[in-house]
């Protein structure tokens, strides 16, 4: 008998082995919800899948007569500029800081506590303070994504440059390289794949402080969309807006992940070392 | 015999009260093929740093070319690592034409045009000369370890350093692709007239490469305070074309346990 760490699933009971706890997941869902419809045909809480695909209709392709927009449309539009310009300054920012921190020596001796002492302050906690200094307009939900993940991307990607090998700075300097020649030709190209890595890790972090502020104060977005129907129990649109949410950020994640392998591909390949 | 191209005089180092190298004193004539070796500990690395840059003396000087060396590293010292040494996200090519980048672009950090076509040109031979030509354009990942310090080697000489600094370049090579290596290093170092400092664990390898071969270890030894003496070089061998084999005092010098042990 093998032990259980060599056993190794082949290709296609890999498949099955990852599909059955979803397909097991929904079933559950599914006999559940028509188990509690049998008793009570106006349940809210676990509605079929009919209830949420008429919701899905009324939300994203009828247009709302007050409004003039379709909801769906409108709520995932606000909130993706929202998250994008949120992730764009955190990059921008992330590059820069990241770069700086970990290739001088001064600049990480002087700026490094202060990154380090605003990365443990938990983000959702100041957003009052953003509410009160920043307005509840747009900028304070994109001020809370980007206090919310820049300290740990700027962290993560310091060090990851940082962990260059001393060998290859030394190398670039004996080939005649600068302090801005070994960033702009060794640290930055380096840097970048790990950039998205944290990017990616961030994506999380960052759906979930755009929500929470939206949640709070907000007149259109996907999150303020869910807090607007749980007051009347709408489980039917709550269900298929996180699984659009999901969706949303599943395909950000692929897309990122491509642009590292198709930009970066040196980064992606394992050879004899 | 002519100006020597690097001179110590009389060199210390020390972090805190451990004397790492002591009155260290040398000359290394232009054109010369110098193996260090000496036991762990014995400050080998150490006196390579001092050499590359990374460190500097505590105390004494050291001269290139009669004038003081900087205290940092630069292009008239090459060097070639054990690992690391090649850039992991630049092609074989990219990674000898990045020091012909450097020297001719000081805010882009890249040649453009004509001046990048003449660059690829020369840096095309450099890999030719290494046995590289048919990689030009692969990342060093895909390079077996002996490829890879072919490359790292084409990298350092297309700058023409003054000097090439080799540390355990091929210690961490299957036997064969060593002997290889050798092969390839001794026709370099005949072709291109090199001034060559190499260190090396391998005794053998010292004796067989270098046209003098020096070994590091304390003078003295204090069972009690093992780290108040530091070491300087003790045996200093000019090879001629004869005496090619390591002499029994060297031989207990390498098999001998750290100093500090």
């Amino acid at each position: 008998m093998r032990r259980l760490v060599n056993i190794r699933p082949g290709p296609g009971s890999r498949v099955f082995l990852g599909a059955a706890p979803l397909a097991l997941a929904a079933l559950a869902y599914l006999v559940a919800s028509a188990a509690r419809h049998a008793e009570n045909p106006s349940d809210k809480l676990l509605p079929p899948l009919s209830a949420m695909w008429a919701a899905w209709r009324r939300m994203a392709m009828e247009v709302d007569p007050v409004t003039g927009a379709i909801p769906l449309v409108a709520d995932t539009l606000a909130s993706l500029a929202r998250l994008g310009l949120g992730l764009g300054i955190s990059t921008g920012a992330t590059l820069v800081l990241g770069l700086v921190l970990g290739l001088l020596p001064i600049v990480r001796a002087s700026l490094g506590p202060l990154v380090a002492a605003i990365a443990v302050i938990p983000p959702i906690a100041i957003l009052p303070v953003l509410f009160i200094a920043l307005g509840l307009g747009e900028t304070s939900k994109v001020a809370l994504i980007v206090l919310g993940i820049t300290p740990f991307m700027v962290r993560d990607l310091a060090s990851q440059v940082s962990a260059i090998p001393e060998e290859q700075r030394v190398k670039a300097q004996t080939l005649g390289a600068s302090t801005w020649q070994i960033a702009l030709r060794l640290a930055l190209p380096q840097a970048m794949p790990k950039l998205i890595k944290g990017l990616r890790l961030s994506l999380g972090p960052a759906w979930v402080f755009l929500i929470a502020a939206e949640a709070i104060a907000s007149d259109v977005g996907l999150g303020y969309r869910i807090f607007l129907v749980r007051r009347y129990l709408a489980m039917d649109v709550i269900l298929p807006y996180v699984a659009w949410i999901s969706l949303l950020a599943v395909m950000m994640d692929l897309t990122l992940a491509w642009i590292s392998r198709r930009f970066f591909p040196w980064d992606h390949k394992k050879g004899a070392e | 015999m002519s100006d020597p191209i690097l001179s110590l005089r009389d060199v210390w180092v020390e972090y805190g009260d451990k004397i790492v190298l002591q009155k260290v004193s040398l000359d290394i004539a232009p054109g010369s093929f110098v193996s260090i070796v000496g036991p762990s500990g014995a400050g080998k690395s150490t006196f390579l740093r001092l050499i590359i840059g990374q460190e500097a003396p505590t105390r004494g000087h050291i001269l290139l070319d009669g004038a003081p060396l900087a205290p940092e590293p630069g292009p008239e010292r090459g060097v070639v690592f054990q690992r690391y040494s090649v850039f992991p996200h630049l092609t074989a090519i990219d990674n000898v034409a990045f020091g012909l980048d450097c020297a001719g672009s000081m805010f882009l950090g890249r040649l453009y045009g004509r001046r990048r076509k003449a660059a690829l040109e020369e840096a095309g031979h450099m890999l030719e000369k290494v046995g590289l030509a048919h990689s030009r354009d692969v990342y060093p990942a895909q390079l077996s370890g002996g490829m890879q310090q072919r490359l790292a080697i084409a990298q350092a000489l297309v700058r023409k350093p003054r000097i090439l600094l080799l540390d355990e370049p091929f210690g961490a090579l299957d036997p064969g692709i060593r002997l290889d290596m050798h092969g390839l290093i001794d026709e370099l170092w005949r072709e291109h007239g090199l001034t060559i400092l190499m260190v090396t664990h391998d005794i053998k390898e010292a004796f067989k490469l270098g046209d003098r071969v020096l070994a590091f270890d304390k003078r003295r030894h204090d069972p009690h305070a093992p780290h108040r003496f530091g070491s300087s070089a003790v045996y200093d061998f000019p090879l001629t074309g004869k005496s090619r084999r390591p002499p029994a005092e060297i031989l207990a010098l390498a098999s001998r346990e750290p100093a500090a042990a």
